[in-house]
């Protein structure tokens, strides 16, 4: 009877507490970033890395310029284990804090995205959703507060086909060859279907479609499936365990390893590590260069790991994720910094910055003179085309490191553009917005 | 001294059989639901009602309905969440055909039909029992969600393969969409769970759920006496997914404002049945206290670090929140298996005789 | 209308015969992840059998294991040596199991126990993720990833060696439980608890050594498993593979996880690869599960399970 007593007692203390809410802080010269991360979970070896990198940069930017233009950066991580609830709360948790509220957000997922897009236009927050998410919101006629650039599921799928036709001789070889696209079986994996059905029926290749159910540690019936249609090439959208399991199945069936691509997410050093030597030659899409040579590393390095403030381990730098937690943190910055050509060097609000974001024009220079030359390509965002289409890299495993094997491929926007357009009216008119007019925008 | 039911008489067999016998109770769910309405709306943030109070009330609702099938009639049930998605997706197909249609309706009618498919799904229960049928209903759990993940036709086509709750009023005031606030989801939110919550409550008292309690207790001694196997339970399964339906509705409609089919997996139907087991099976009242332990525990360890001034890293803190919330668990059910409700039940037979216990 | 009969009932079986190399390609894996499959299931079923327990925690102690082998083999712990300590720790996560969770709970109705094994499940999550880590890790175990070719049929080394192993595993445990004396004792428990206790038969230990014999069946599955996806924290969704298996063959019975395993194993392989397509594919899940309800609709107990006998 004791301990019931007790416990009733903190029961009543734990209601009474609650959960309660820590305070914003107002310190006048900064930016606010909520940083939705997944460090823990089936999903966090991809998570991890992300979230260092974009942690390292903004730590560079403190330490370094003492944030954009003088204005700190300031974030707080929330974890999501990449979990759609807790999405929801990370972003109800963080949007009011710091002094002028969250300014922008990366959900890092394709369910949070989802659940924010809504939201974020009448929070006033950008969702900044770096090749994932809603594809349809790349037209930012219908959705002026989320961008994708620089490059969507459906660019990417059609720069892969580009990149297999590049490789067999021209896009007009295609014609009867086998393509697979091994897709996780949830909205964000069926991303490439439509894209790849259109391509299919233009360029005459054959495309089957399978599909491997969530979590995919056992994929042996898709595998026995590959091994019968014996395709020329196979494309994967794969995302966790799904990744891992397949390079090794894939490995082991004897396939050529050079005619497996897996698009940005499923092509990461831990997608490849549990398969050794097997995974040698897998492909992966990108839209920046893996690896630690260039100078924004030994920057990091200086003012960030060897002052002891780096997120990660030294080591692990220049793994494709962390790089794109980089590449990201670097994009929203400069997105940042744009808004403040404008409306000044001063905490900004989630209005000002969207304008920065819409006005980015990230050039050769900049990027060299922020040490990213070659690393990213330059973007260009309007208020029509919230991609930017920006073009994408195809990388290779080499047993150690990703290798880039290709040029810069641009997607087809002939192909992806009018499908976003069409797509862009559907899901726009489900959440009654209307269609802005882009030439009466400052 | 205050809680004490000397002097109540009840000359009437109705008054005898009233949900809350004693003055009171009545008097303190009164003043509960009025507060209840009142307060939240007033007094919560949009971080409050949006995150913590709507995911509680449409838990809550979840809850009942398992409730009603495992803690009553005794049929332990892991399809949850494909009947909370059964109800999901037909609320938007329901609203996208007839958007004239007022949005309640809208959920009772997809209530209706998780009803009709939880019907379908506890046939085998006639056969099956215990953990086979629990697992068993898994079939249920992972075929549905296969289904509205793979016919385009669910999600109206749309490329994104996700649902959306649009825009739509009830006597001019936005219910769901982005566009309502979250004040008038909460309110909606709460009136429905306590509507259902008071259809519950009489519900188990009377017929219905006396047949129900018989067949948990003893099926064979149930049917030798009279009770139809066959009806009753079919009858559980049907008013238990009509609950999950319109939970599922909810989920989309007022808490997450959109969904896909990983909001409705194996983990949605595992988080119901702790709630109900953690609540205390057999309790209206428990449904609402488990609801309460899963959805506010973690909120509040989650803020722990916060409040005692000590950063952790957010993997660090989510381990350690895992572990404590496991530990709390086993905890619970050490010192009182029988659920939250229990010990509700304990302390109010503590306040009676408070503050002389002899 | 023809059409959808032809493409169910004839088209498959036309397949199947005009392709029978391809068959055997799909039934011998369909054994292999069958008797996967079953490594996992096993776990449940011994302790189910001893204590009456559904151990929805045997996921996570599938990981707990796995991540416990590759965190020590990491920080340059020998093999056998590693092997040996991962033994240690699972045998001593059996005592404290017993200790603190079951020995309190003792006499209680099953949903509870079951609900303590999900406290479990939690802890253990969080436990083994903040002392070894979120990343993948790679686990070799000296058999290359590679496939040999038998009279037109693919065979992946790797799987047959895992199947090979666990195969033994089960034929051990078989022999364990039919034939020592601990297995009778443990066998004793399972039968009427009270019985045993009055004839002298020691619950608590018996209990440990279920738990401790159910924690290295998860380190065999957590190897098996691991060598095919990297130790990483999704091995702890296996269970949601073996739930199938363990209900068509029984809760009770050890040769009933492997025969389910087998049934399920093959039946969803040939499921997706034949009748799939129809569909779109990716049938597998829940495919499994109806397999399995198809059988418990003719015995409601699985295959192999203790008759259920009904008592007013």
């Amino acid at each position: 009877m004791r301990s019931r007593t007790i416990l009733i007692g903190v029961l009543a203390a734990a209601l009474l507490a609650g959960p309660m809410l820590a305070t914003g802080w107002a310190q006048p010269k900064e930016v606010f970033i909520p940083l939705l991360v997944y460090r823990t979970g089936a999903y966090a070896p991809s998570g991890i890395p992300i979230a260092n990198g974009f942690v390292d940069y903004f730590t560079l930017l403190n330490e370094r310029d003492g944030g954009i233009n003088g204005v700190k950066v300031t974030w707080e991580e929330c974890e999501t284990q990449y979990d759609t609830k807790q999405g929801v709360e990370c972003y109800e948790r963080l949007k009011g804090k710091g002094p002028t509220g969250a300014v922008l957000v990366n959900p890092y997922s394709t369910g949070i995205t989802y659940q924010l897009i809504p939201k974020a236009a009448v929070d006033k927050v950008v969702i900044f959703s770096m090749g994932y998410g809603m594809t349809a919101a790349a037209d930012g006629r219908w959705f002026p507060w989320v961008f994708s650039f620089p490059t969507t599921y459906w660019s990417q799928a059609s720069a892969v086909v580009k990149y297999i036709g590049q490789q067999e001789g021209g896009l007009d070889k295609l014609k009867g060859k086998k393509i697979v696209h091994i897709f996780h079986n949830s909205p964000y994996g069926k991303e490439a279907n439509p894209t790849l059905e259109t391509l299919a029926r233009q360029l005459g290749f054959e495309l089957t479609l399978l599909a491997v159910d969530h979590p995919g540690q056992e994929q042996k019936s898709t595998w026995l499936q590959i091994r019968r249609i014996n395709p020329d090439w196979i494309f994967m959208s794969g995302w966790g365990v799904m990744n891992q399991v397949a390079v090794k199945e894939a490995a082991a069936i004897g396939f050529k390893m050079d005619h497996f691509i897996g698009n940005w997410w499923s092509a990461n050093d831990s997608d490849v590590v549990a398969a050794g030597d097997g995974a040698k030659g897998y492909k992966g899409a990108t839209f920046h260069a893996p690896g630690t040579g260039f100078k924004v590393h030994q920057e990091l390095v200086k003012n960030v790991y060897d002052k002891g403030k780096g997120a990660g381990k030294k080591e692990d730098m220049g793994a494709p994720l962390y790089n794109r937690g980089i590449v990201n943190a670097m994009l929203a910055a400069e997105g940042i910094r744009t808004a403040m050509t404008k409306y000044g060097n001063k905490a900004l609000t989630g209005e000002q910055v969207r304008w920065g974001f819409e006005n980015l024009n990230l050039t050769e220079q900049r990027l060299d003179q922020i040490g990213m030359k070659g690393f990213t390509h330059p973007i260009k965002v309007t208020c029509e085309d919230h991609e930017g289409n920006g073009p994408v890299l195809i990388q290779q495993w080499d047993g150690k490191k990703w290798n880039i094997v290709s040029d810069w491929i641009t997607p087809m926007r002939d192909v992806v553009r009018p499908a976003i357009e069409a797509a862009a009216v559907q899901e726009g008119q489900k959440l009654s917005y209307t269609k802005r007019d882009c030439s009466k925008e400052k | 001294m205050i809680y004490r039911e000397a002097g109540q008489f009840k000359m009437t067999y109705a008054s005898d059989q009233a949900i809350f016998p004693i003055v009171q109770d009545r008097w303190l769910v009164a003043i509960g639901i009025v507060a209840a309405f009142v307060v939240p709306p007033l007094v919560a943030n949009e971080y409050w009602l949006q995150a913590v109070l709507i995911p509680f009330l449409v838990y809550a609702l979840a809850a009942i309905g398992l409730n009603l099938l495992t803690g009553y009639a005794g049929q332990l049930s892991l399809g949850t969440g494909g009947f909370m998605a059964v109800g999901g997706y037909a609320a938007f197909k329901l609203t996208m055909a007839f958007p004239w249609l007022d949005i309640i309706v809208v959920f009772l009618l997809s209530g209706v039909i998780a009803a009709g498919v939880g019907l379908v799904f506890g046939i085998p229960s006639l056969r099956i029992k215990g953990f086979y049928l629990a697992v068993a209903t898994l079939a249920a759990q992972f075929f549905l969600v296969w289904l509205f993940n793979k016919v385009p036709w669910f999600v109206n086509y749309a490329s994104s393969g996700t649902i959306t709750a649009p825009n739509r009023a009830v006597a001019g005031l936005m219910v769901t969409g982005p566009n309502a606030t979250a004040q008038t989801r909460y309110v909606v939110a709460l009136a429905l769970v306590a509507v259902f919550a008071l259809v519950a409550k009489n519900l188990v008292r009377g017929r219905v759920g006396r047949s129900w309690m018989a067949i948990r207790d003893r099926d064979i001694a149930a049917e030798i006496i009279g009770v139809r196997p066959l009806q009753t339970k079919l009858l559980a399964f049907g008013i238990s997914s009509f609950y999950c339906g319109v939970a599922g509705a909810e989920l989309v409609f007022l808490y997450l404002g959109s969904a896909e089919t990983l909001a409705f997996d194996i983990t949605l139907s595992f988080l119901v049945l702790f709630m109900v087991i953690i609540g205390g099976l057999g309790s209206v009242l428990g449904s609402f206290l488990g609801a309460g332990f899963i959805v506010l525990v973690p909120i509040f360890l989650t803020n722990v670090p916060h409040l005692i001034g000590l950063p952790l890293p957010v993997a660090l803190q989510k381990q350690m929140e895992l572990m404590v919330f496991g530990g709390l668990i086993i905890f619970f059910l050490i010192v009182e298996p029988l659920g939250l409700a229990r010990l509700w039940q304990i302390t109010k037979e503590k306040l009676r005789l408070w503050p002389f216990p002899h | 209308m023809s059409n959808i009969l032809y493409g169910v009932f004839l088209a498959p079986f036309k397949d199947m015969a005009g392709s029978p190399a391809f068959l055997a390609e799909v039934l011998i894996g369909g054994i292999f992840a069958g008797l996967l499959y079953s490594l996992v299931a096993l776990g449940f079923v011994l302790i189910f059998k001893a204590s009456g327990v559904f151990n929805f925690a045997q996921g996570v102690m599938v990981l707990f294991a796995a991540l416990t082998l590759v965190g020590l083999m990491e920080r340059g712990v020998p093999v056998p040596a590693a092997l040996l300590l991962t033994a240690a720790v699972m045998l001593a996560l059996a005592f404290v199991i017993e200790r603190v969770v079951l020995r309190p709970l003792v006499n209680q109705p099953y949903i509870i126990l079951f609900m303590a094994t999900i406290g479990l499940n939690f802890f253990l999550e969080g436990f083994g993720e903040m002392l070894w880590g979120a990343n993948v890790k790679k686990l070799d175990v000296g058999i290359p990833d590679r496939s040999f070719i038998v009279a037109g049929v693919q065979i992946n080394q790797l799987e047959l060696f895992a199947a090979v192993t666990a195969a033994i595993l089960v034929a051990v445990l078989a022999v364990f439980f039919q034939r020592t004396r601990i297995g009778r004792a443990l066998r004793a428990v399972a039968d009427d608890h009270e019985a045993a206790l009055s004839i002298g038969i020691p619950l608590k230990t018996i209990w440990v050594i279920v738990w401790a014999v159910a924690g290295g069946v998860a380190l065999v599955a957590g190897i098996m498993w691991g060598a095919k996806s990297g130790v990483q924290f999704s091995l702890s969704l296996i269970a949601l593979k073996a739930l199938p298996v363990l209900i068509l063959g029984g809760f009770t019975s050890i040769p009933g996880a492997v025969v389910g395993g087998l049934i399920v194993g093959v039946g969803e392989k040939l499921g997706e690869v034949y009748w799939g397509p129809l569909v779109g594919g990716a049938i597998e899940n829940w495919f499994a599960y109806v397999v399995a309800l198809a059988f418990l609709l003719v015995r409601p107990q699985g295959l192999f399970g203790e008759k259920i006998i009904e008592r007013v």
